[in-house]
């Protein structure tokens, strides 16, 4: 069975970081295993830890008037899930369902803020890891709402 | 060049705006060949014409079959016609894909809204052929997922040995539990060999725009990732110059281009 730091190692969102830091911030990790259909978090709740995604597929979802759970992005293998235990009030911001039976690397963000700050350099390069997940999923979220399908032009001067 | 009567055959709605119609001569000719990627000019009389990409089986050409989606007035026209009903047809027009190019290779096909339509013919080709090709991927992105093109065959894909079929789209409710994001994310999932595959894109320019740069970061090379571009045709031979592209017709010289054959013109606004 590999260990919380050779799995962090594997895994894409932490291509970078040096094998010191993974050291590190493997110790607020633990593994964990969600059925689908379950909810692991709801809007509102606590934002004490993120999710990084070893297999399976999770949704956020938020509710739209008259429209009932709306799904706003899924993600899956090699992708990580949530950043509200980095900024206050540490909340979440939508509902998480997990849609297929996932495997996931728990992070306890308590702890993970409590070492970035203890160590400016380790917090640094964590949050420069952060901010490029949230430079693409941002770009990804822009050409999202384009609604690019709708847009479609005619071949030909109808 | 005359139009050729061709009558409906059979019409199938395919969603709330496309429609699938195989036409059949009028002439009672048997045969129609095309090859994937080859679109036709099709005369809705009393309308006008549009250019529609051949979405049928290459090998199976008996009937001539068109996926439409209707958006102005001639498709709105051909939208209500009914088996028996006759339109002119003047085609097949265009440089196709490069199936003979990718064999021996992994295939990427990435398709986005009706987009899927003038890909569906090179899967029927590979599949007719699949000793010939490795690894097919097929990445779909769609609006919502009642506008999913081909469902049920898509899932035939999926469970086809060698084909990894990945559907996304960009809103759904709750009760959908496929992807939900956008067609570049999924190329990152997909499992292929970057460094001998073939990719055919064909959907919306921005959509096309935003995946190339992922696949050629993996190494796909520019001279290896075609794209099928969406220009006003009008006449299909390079008369009439309304679908003129820098120095090319997409009519005549595409609509199947190698990206690194119109890279200069594609990031040009407004081009």
């Amino acid at each position: 069975m590999k260990t919380i730091e050779e799995l962090l190692r594997t895994h894409r969102f932490f291509e970078g970081l040096p094998n010191s830091d993974l050291d590190l911030l493997a110790g607020c990790g633990q593994n964990v295993v969600a059925k689908a259909g379950n909810y692991i978090a709801r809007e509102g709740e606590a934002a004490n830890n993120f999710y990084v995604i070893r297999q399976g597929k999770i949704a956020l979802e938020t509710q739209g008037a008259g429209r009932g759970g709306v799904v706003l992005e899924t993600l899956s293998e090699d992708e990580v899930l949530g950043w509200s235990w980095l900024f206050p009030p540490h909340q979440w911001f939508y509902d998480v369902r997990v849609i297929e039976d996932s495997r996931l690397i728990s992070m306890d963000g308590v702890c993970l803020r409590n070492k970035a700050e203890a160590d400016p350099a380790l917090g640094f390069r964590l949050m420069k890891t952060i901010a490029r997940e949230m430079n693409e999923r941002l770009r990804e979220a822009r050409l999202q709402v384009l609604d690019v399908y709708k847009l479609e032009p005619p071949r030909a001067l109808e | 060049m005359e139009p050729e009567p061709y009558h409906v055959q059979t019409y199938q709605r395919e969603t709330d705006d496309t429609f699938s119609v195989s036409l059949v001569p009028a002439s009672g000719k048997k045969r129609f060949k095309f090859v994937p990627g080859q679109f036709n000019m099709i005369y809705a009389f009393g309308a006008g014409e549009v250019p529609i990409s051949i979405s049928g089986n290459p090998a199976r050409n008996e009937t001539c079959i068109h996926t439409i989606r209707s958006v102005g007035p001639t498709t709105r026209l051909l939208e209500a016609l009914q088996p028996g009903a006759t339109v002119g047809i003047r085609g097949p027009f265009g440089v196709p894909w490069p199936v003979d190019r990718a064999r021996g290779k992994d295939l990427v096909l990435i398709a986005g809204g009706i987009g899927m339509a003038p890909l569906r013919p090179v899967i029927y080709h590979v599949l007719g052929n699949r000793d010939q090709y490795g690894r097919v991927v097929l990445l779909y992105g769609a609006r919502t997922p009642k506008d999913i093109l081909f469902s049920a065959e898509l899932e035939q894909w999926s469970s086809t040995k060698g084909f990894q079929v990945e559907v996304t789209v960009d809103t759904a409710d709750s009760h959908w539990n496929g992807n939900v994001g956008v067609v570049p994310k999924l190329i990152t999932h997909a499992k292929f060999n970057s460094l001998n595959t073939v990719a055919m894109i064909c959907g919306p320019e921005i959509m096309m725009r935003y995946s190339i740069p992922e696949l050629t970061d993996i190494g796909v090379t520019e001279d290896r990732i075609y794209i099928s571009m969406e220009r006003s045709m009008k006449c299909a031979i390079g008369f009439c110059g309304h679908c003129q592209y820098g120095g090319i017709f997409v009519c005549k010289d595409g609509p199947v281009f190698p990206y690194s054959q119109v890279r200069k013109f594609f990031l040009r606004k407004e081009f």
